[in-house]
Order: C-alpha cells, then sequence, then structure tokens
C-alpha cells in the first residue's frame, strides 16, 4: 500500500505559498527551519502566534509560516507587532526581517521598541546587504564590501547589531550564523520565553548576490567563510563584536530580567481602576 | 476592570479634540497611538489619561509612521483603533494608510488640520489636505473622508467614522482644521443606549474555509482577526482573497484594485452625508465644509435678507465625493460659490460635477475663515 508521506513539520508551514521565492542557497529557509523547530519544541500553540515581516527576501518568511501573519510596508514590522501585542498581549509576537528592513528604514523602530521594552522578539536575517532589489548597500554592508551600489567598494562603517540592540535595552540578545543550526535554535527558543524585547541576529548567506560580487559564488563558499570566521563565546562585549571578514563573534550577549511595557501598562491600568491614585 | 465610566453622558463645555477623544471613546475605540503635534495633541493628551480608565491602551510611538503602523496592527488584534495628527504627520502616515486601504483594516486618522505646505502654520487653521486624504498614498483604492464644522461634530462624526471603517474594511479620515480642534463649544454626550455603535462583521465560516480577503456581496470580505484560530496572512503586495501576494497577475490586480474603490464608490448613497439649507427655491447655492461653512451659513442667510435666493449644501462627507447631490444641485441653480481655505481643492470635485453651471472659487489662506461679507459679495457677483 502506497502511504502519503508529508513532512513532520509541514503543519508549521503555510503549504499553499509553497514554493518559496529564495534561490537555492539562501539561508532565509535555515531561519525559517529553525524558528520552526523552536516552535515544535516548545509545543506552541500556532493559533496564539503572529509572525510579522518587513519588506525583502527574508521579509516572506511571515507568508510562510501557518499562523497569523502580516507582511508590512517595508521598515514597519516592529512599530505594528507593537500594536498587536499591546491589543493583546497574549499573542506571542514574532517579527522575522531583514538588515535593511530592520535598520535603515525600520532603524527608529528597533531602538524605540528596545528601549520600551515592549515583548515582541525579533529575529533579523543579516545578509549584509538588500537581497530582495538586488544587492545594494545597506547598513551592515561591510567595508569594502562589493555591492551593486558600492561597486569601489563600501565606505561606510556597518551596524554591530548585537551592540546596538544591547544598549537599546534588549532584554535577550544573540547573534549566531546559519551555520549553528542547534545553538540557533536553542536560541530562538530561550527567546520565546523571555518577557521583553529580545533579538536574535543570524548571518546568513546571500550567495546569489551579495556572495557573487565578494568572491563567494555558492551558500556553501559563504558557509565555509561562517565556519573559518566565527567563534562562540558567551556573554562576551557586544561593543567588541564588529564582524569582520576574518572573526564573527557569535553566542549570547544579553539575558537578564527587565519588566516589559504591555506588563508596565496593564498593571497601571489596574491601579488607575483599584484606586484613584494620589500623588 | 472597568470601574470608571467610559462614556460620559450629559452636557459638557469642551474643545473639538477634546470632543474628539470622547467621541472615539463613545464609538468603542480602545486603541490610541500618536506623536504630538499641534494642533492635534490634546486628542492624545485627553486619550492617554481616558484610556487607562477602562482598560484602553494609549501609547505615544517614536513617529506618525509607526503610529499609524500600531493602529494597523491593533486593529489585526481585534480593536478598534485611532491616532490623530496634523499635516506633517498626515504626510509621514500616508503610506501606511495605504496599507490600511490594501489591507482593509478598519482604522480611524484624524487630521487637524493647519496652514501647510511643509511645517507651514502650527497654529491656524486649514483645508490644505483634502485632496491628500483623497489621493495621498500611491495606487488607487477607496477612502472615507468626514469634515466636522463643530464641536459637537467633532464628537459625532468620530463616531460615524469608526461606524463606516468598522462596515466598510477601510481607514477612515476626520478632516477637521486647527479652529473646530482648539473652539470650545457646548457638547452633549447622550446615553448609550442612543449611541448607534457598528462592530467589523466575523467571519460566518470555520477557519479551514475562511479565505480572508473573500467579499460578501457587499464588496466588504469578513474580518477574523489574530489570535482567533483562522491562521490567516494579509500583506500589501497585490493578493488573491485568500490573502497570498499574486504580484504578476493582472487578473488579480485588477479585481482587487477594482473592489477597493468599489466597496466605498457604490455604496456613495449609504456613506455620503450632507446638509441642505434653504436649498428647495435658491438660485445660487454656496457649496462649504468644516469651519467655512458656518461663516457660509451666515453669508447665506444674509443674502436671503437681501433678496437673493441663496442657499448652502454643507459636506459633511468629502470622500466619496457627494458627486450625486452636487449634479443635482447644479442643475437647478444658477450659480455655485465654493469658499476654501487652500488654493483650489474641492472646487475641482464641484466643477466637475456641475458641468455648465458656474462655479465661484473663493481662496482664502493664513489666517481666519472667510468673513461672512466676503462670501455675500462674491455671491452678489454671481447672483
Ligand atoms: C518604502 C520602500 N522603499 C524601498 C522599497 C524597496 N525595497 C524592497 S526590499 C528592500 C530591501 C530589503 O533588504 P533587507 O531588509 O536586508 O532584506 P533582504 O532582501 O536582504 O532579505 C528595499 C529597499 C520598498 N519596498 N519600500
Ligand atoms: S537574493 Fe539573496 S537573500 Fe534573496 S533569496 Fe536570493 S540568496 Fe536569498
Ligand atoms: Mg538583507
Amino acid at each position: 500500500m502506497v502511504q502519503e508521506v508529508s513532512h513532520p513539520f509541514s503543519s508549521y508551514l503555510r503549504s499553499a505559498m509553497i514554493p518559496h521565492i529564495w534561490c537555492s542557497g539562501c539561508g532565509n529557509g535555515i531561519v525559517l527551519n529553525c524558528f520552526i523547530h523552536a516552535l515544535e519544541e516548545l509545543q506552541r500553540d500556532l493559533d496564539k502566534l503572529v509572525v510579522v515581516s518587513g519588506i525583502g527576501c527574508i521579509g516572506r518568511t511571515a507568508g510562510y509560516a501557518n499562523a497569523d501573519s502580516f507582511h508590512t510596508t517595508h521598515g514597519r514590522a516592529i512599530a505594528f507587532a507593537t500594536g498587536v501585542k499591546l491589543a493583546n498581549p497574549e499573542l506571542e509576537v514574532v517579527v522575522i526581517s531583514g538588515d535593511g528592513d530592520l535598520f535603515a528604514i525600520g532603524g527608529n523602530h528597533f531602538i524605540h521598541a528596545a528601549r520600551r521594552n515592549i515583548g515582541v522578539k525579533v529575529i533579523c536575517a543579516n545578509n549584509f546587504n538588500y537581497g530582495m532589489t538586488g544587492g545594494q548597500q545597506g547598513p551592515t554592508t561591510p567595508l569594502e564590501a562589493s555591492t551593486t551600489t558600492t561597486p569601489y567598494g563600501n565606505i561606510e562603517h556597518p551596524f554591530n547589531l548585537v551592540h546596538l540592540a544591547a544598549a537599546a535595552g534588549a532584554t535577550y540578545v544573540a547573534r549566531w550564523t546559519t551555520l549553528h543550526v542547534r545553538r540557533l535554535t536553542q536560541s530562538i527558543k530561550r527567546m520565546l520565553q523571555k518577557e521583553g524585547f529580545c533579538f536574535v541576529e543570524v548571518i546568513s548567506p546571500c550567495p546569489e548576490i551579495f556572495g557573487r560580487r565578494n568572491k563567494m559564488r555558492t551558500g556553501l563558499e559563504m558557509m565555509e567563510w561562517f565556519r573559518r570566521a566565527s567563534s562562540v563565546e558567551n556573554f562576551s562585549d557586544p561593543s567588541k563584536a564588529e564582524i569582520t571578514s576574518k572573526r564573527i563573534l557569535v553566542g549570547e550577549f544579553v539575558n537578564v530580567e527587565k519588566v516589559s511595557y504591555e506588563r508596565l501598562l496593564h498593571e497601571k491600568i489596574g491601579q488607575i481602576n483599584e484606586k484613584k491614585i494620589v500623588w | 476592570m472597568t470601574k470608571k465610566r467610559a462614556l460620559l453622558a450629559g452636557a459638557h463645555f469642551m474643545n473639538g479634540d477634546v470632543a474628539c477623544a470622547e467621541g472615539a471613546i463613545a464609538a468603542g475605540c480602545r486603541f490610541f497611538a500618536g506623536y504630538p503635534i499641534t494642533p492635534a495633541t490634546e486628542i492624545a493628551e485627553h486619550l492617554s489619561e481616558r484610556m487607562p480608565e477602562f482598560g484602553g491602551i494609549y501609547i505615544q510611538m517614536e513617529d506618525e509612521i509607526g503610529s499609524m503602523a500600531a493602529v494597523i496592527g491593533a486593529s489585526y488584534a481585534g480593536l478598534k483603533a485611532m491616532t490623530a495628527t496634523s499635516g506633517p504627520g498626515f504626510s509621514l502616515m500616508q503610506e501606511n494608510i495605504g496599507l490600511a486601504a490594501m489591507t482593509e483594516t478598519p482604522c480611524v486618522i484624524v487630521d487637524i488640520m493647519r496652514g501647510g505646505p511643509s511645517t507651514g502654520q502650527p497654529t491656524l487653521p486649514g483645508q490644505q489636505d483634502v485632496m491628500q486624504a483623497k489621493w495621498g498614498s500611491h495606487g488607487d483604492y477607496g477612502i472615507i473622508a468626514l469634515s466636522p464644522s463643530s464641536v459637537q461634530e467633532m464628537f459625532n462624526l468620530t463616531i460615524e467614522a469608526f461606524n463606516l471603517s468598522e462596515t466598510y474594511r477601510v481607514p477612515t479620515l476626520l478632516m477637521g482644521d486647527e479652529i473646530v480642534g482648539h473652539m470650545w463649544e457646548k457638547v452633549v454626550i447622550p446615553p448609550a443606549s442612543e449611541i448607534e455603535t457598528v462592530n467589523r462583521k466575523k467571519p460566518h465560516v470555520p477557519p479551514d474555509k475562511y479565505a480572508p480577503f473573500m467579499p460578501d456581496d457587499d464588496l466588504v470580505p469578513p474580518m477574523a482577526c489574530f489570535g482567533e484560530g483562522y491562521r490567516f496572512h494579509a500583506t500589501g503586495l497585490t493578493h488573491d482573497e485568500h490573502g497570498y501576494p499574486k504580484t504578476q497577475s493582472s487578473e488579480v490586480q485588477s479585481k482587487l484594485v477594482r473592489r477597493l474603490c468599489e466597496k466605498i464608490n457604490k455604496n456613495e448613497d449609504r456613506i455620503v452625508k450632507v446638509e441642505e439649507i434653504m436649498l428647495e427655491d435658491a438660485d445660487i447655492a454656496v457649496i462649504s465644509y468644516g469651519i467655512v461653512a458656518r461663516s457660509a451659513l451666515s453669508a447665506v442667510r444674509k443674502a436671503r435678507e437681501t433678496g437673493i435666493k441663496a442657499g448652502l449644501l454643507r459636506l459633511i462627507t468629502l470622500w466619496p465625493f457627494p458627486e450625486k447631490r452636487v449634479k443635482k444641485l447644479a442643475r437647478k441653480t444658477k450659480a455655485i460659490v465654493v469658499p476654501e481655505m487652500n488654493c483650489g481643492q474641492m472646487v475641482r470635485e464641484v466643477e466637475r460635477a456641475a458641468k455648465e453651471t458656474p462655479v465661484a472659487f473663493l481662496s482664502k489662506l493664513g489666517e481666519d475663515p472667510h468673513r461672512p461679507k466676503e462670501i455675500l459679495e462674491v455671491m452678489r457677483r454671481s447672483a
């Protein structure tokens, strides 16, 4: 008898949206895969999950997750997610988006969400460029890298995202590459169990565009770079974790307890209604 | 957790911004996100105090782009949601107003108009954003915009704006101005039993049959919210009834965008509200809206005293434009006068609908609205 075989995680994917649009060798699938593994290991109720993305290649992730999902305008995923989380704090709200989306056009929303400590969980696929629009320079493009808009080499200093997130007030900050699938999955799990604003950066290959222009034409070559350059070090100083061609420091950088915005807000609402507060 | 009263039924003396905030509360708004800007700030300030009294959410975002995004998020999470701003912030909101139109998000945007362009005149009234209300975001889409002329209407029309946005799943704009926003007048807030509120229609099929953008006969799709088990997807990309991106299909694009326009235009008769004063036998009609309409009314009364058969058509709904009413009026009047606090915006729509009937435009910029005698003067010349 022929039995229909389906992938054990197919229930986590919106099958009508598959096949995905990503190139072969792209790291975005690994990011989605690790996210799904984390959900599975935590046995999370998909009915209470909202996945939000901005615009970009990785921004298509929201559409692939079999949960409530929203694909916002470019850069606005975190601001949208803020509205969702405040309106219904029982929902798990996860933003999965790109380096350009979250840190160029959406940078202001990122730092303010981290400062407020709103309980939104952010995963950034950092591929060092704007994949979707054909590989332009972005806020994480390394110095001297070639992109379609830095044909003579990039002269802008890139953001060190883990330092930025830590300084802005995130309660959990980690960086992994798509090579570190197990640790990345554990890290996502940890973040999903925390209160407040959490951030996981995933260094992700874009061989089709970034790699091609920077002497790493395949996903494998990019992964080899990650293996050569990365070293795991937990709770090291995020300000010293700049990414260079020779060094990609990965690990957890921040893991602290801090009351979330939504908890403070609802406590306040409770107090106001219990008694008239006299200042 | 609702010890404080959400609805302050009774007679009050308040300014227009506060009346708008109270109207939102009465309509069932439980989420406000905004960013301070004159002359709309009092709406935010008032809601920051009132919302927590009955479990509503107030948040000051980092800018108006974020405010508009948060409002869409809150609406999809099931709350009636609003933001309030003025010209510069209204400009920043436009991209996400387009997202709200595309994702059919019920929400209310209040624009208390001041003089523009750019930072312009923060403390003076204007009517310069009324075309932006219709065309501000790129692409074609239907929108509803209302124009209050009094503090009472700041209350009433805010409720109306929520009801329309929930009925048609469309961002609805309340286009006030600095004077109606800051002026103090008497406002009567009726008891809850006399306030009609509308809630978005919910899906009438189970989750596995639900297509989030499949319209009913009224062209409006029922709306599930996050966390209700429907597990749906919404996107600003051109999408089919399931919410899935179909960016290469002219058929899907055409069907979707035409429906977004038609669900408003085809319901013009149900949506449009105007006030008709002394128009039955009028030879000359003033078409006016907002604070200017109060001057216009006084001009019409004065004209009648001097024997000119004048009347007033006050546009309460700006968008969809009350085209049928204006056409009908143009057929039976000899001339139309349109005073506006801009360089000529709604007058273009009036001219388009009026066809052969001459239309005189009276512009005012940078100060108080037109004086009645200025409008009267133009009426005399047109009569
Ligand atoms: C307001 C606006 N500006 C520009 C664009 C064009 N655009 C689409 S995706 C993108 C960059 C995405 O880069 P990133 O977030 O790094 O995602 P990636 O494609 O690399 O995964 C840009 C600039 C847009 N959609 N909207
Ligand atoms: S362009 Fe780059 S980021 Fe986009 S799908 Fe292809 S490999 Fe991935
Ligand atoms: Mg990128």
